[in-house]
């Protein structure tokens, strides 16, 4: 049985697309056949982030008004197996997307995949409405900070009301899970920065993760590689228990350090790992 | 031993990152804003096709590959098994 699961959070800036490269990276590195499809029409980057940007031939919009087949669209992953990406147009806007089209593409793609990843867009117009529309779950990405929690309470809001399974009106919701980003353990524990307690108890939602502020996802992104795959990174060992807990898996919430500081031998020699 | 190493440098992720996006906005900003060529392409490939033999909608495969110095356009055309030409 295929699941949908956006990744979404109102306010851009905070992961959406390095979480969704990470997650769906890390679900296909778990043996699952899963496809991540960019829903940022017209403002395309998640080929950049899964390192496929010149790769990419036709699109999601293509396949949608039937100038492509599927197959043609979807770009296959040359470091993971049973990794799939389905990028969006970078000239058409978000009118192109349509809830029958959108629909259409993502039945054609539950009968061959495992996992089906949504990139939202940020904000709450038609692009991120349909990102969330015919979702399972919902990923809510959401920065420990006041601009990001308040957006997020609001799109909990509209996954509860306009989405496919909130409108079937039999009780079904997405289930939606938290997943906290660029957290600082120090500046938290300093009073700083809200804790993980203090985000949970506005949203009141369960936490999928915790990923830390770590220099290795601007690196990752320089290089397009989902940061999941960086096994020296603190972040990208978050982002493993993350998928982990996904999937179904219990495993025990851990801050990590985002990442290690370099010693004193290992600054001497120079050395970068 | 102190201050140097013996390995060939590594160009640094900035560095790729921003030959990454030279190559890609080299090609965005030449194409501009015109609508995707490719689809009408592989149309117009199939019709020509098809005057002269009987091929399937999804038989042409069109693919594209862009590095620096260098974009190629592959063009995968299925022909049918018993080649059977249109007189």
């Amino acid at each position: 049985m295929s699941k949908v699961i956006v990744v979404t959070s109102g306010k851009g800036g905070v992961g959406k697309t390095t979480s969704s490269a990470a997650i769906s990276a890390g679900l296909a590195m778990r043996g699952h056949k899963t496809v991540v499809i960019d829903f940022d029409v017209g403002l395309r980057n998640l080929d950049m982030i899964m390192g496929c940007e010149r790769r990419v031939v036709f699109d999601f919009i293509n396949v949608i008004q039937g100038d492509a087949k599927l197959k043609q669209a979807l770009i296959k992953d040359r470091r993971l197996e049973n990794l799939y990406v389905l990028p969006t147009s970078q000239t058409r806007d978000k009118d192109a997307l349509t809830k029958e089209g959108v629909k259409a593409v993502l039945d054609e793609l539950r009968e061959e995949f495992d996992y089906i990843v949504c990139d939202s867009p940020a904000g709450i117009e038609r692009g991120a409405h349909l990102a969330m529309y015919y979702a399972d779950e919902a990923v809510v990405v959401t920065n420990p900070e006041v601009s990001s929690v308040r957006d997020s309470d609001r799109v909990l809001g509209l996954l509860n009301s306009k989405t496919f399974l909130a409108e079937k009106g039999d009780g079904s919701a997405v289930k939606a899970q938290l997943l906290l980003t660029r957290f600082d353990a120090q500046r938290s524990a300093a009073g700083e920065m809200m804790s993980v307690q203090d985000v949970l108890e506005i949203l009141a939602i369960p936490l999928l993760g915790i990923i830390p502020e770590s220099t290795s996802v601007l690196k990752a992104s320089n290089e397009g590689q989902p940061v999941i795959l960086d096994d020296t990174s603190g972040a990208g060992k978050a982002y493993v228990d993350a998928v982990g807990r996904l999937i179904g898996e219990q495993i025990e919430m851990r801050v990590n350090a985002g990442e290690q500081k370099r010693g004193f031998f290992q600054r001497l020699l120079g050395r970068t790992a | 031993m102190f201050g140097f190493s013996f390995r060939p440098k590594k160009p640094s992720t900035a560095q790729t990152a921003k030959e990454r996006l030279q190559i890609l906005l080299a090609h965005e900003r030449a194409n501009g804003d015109t609508p995707d060529f490719l689809p009408m392409l592989q149309r117009d490939i199939l019709e020509v096709v098809r005057k002269h033999m009987q091929i399937d909608g999804d038989a042409v495969d069109i693919k594209l590959e862009r590095s620096d110095d260098l974009s190629s356009l592959e063009i995968n055309i299925e022909m049918p098994s018993t080649s059977s030409r249109k007189t």
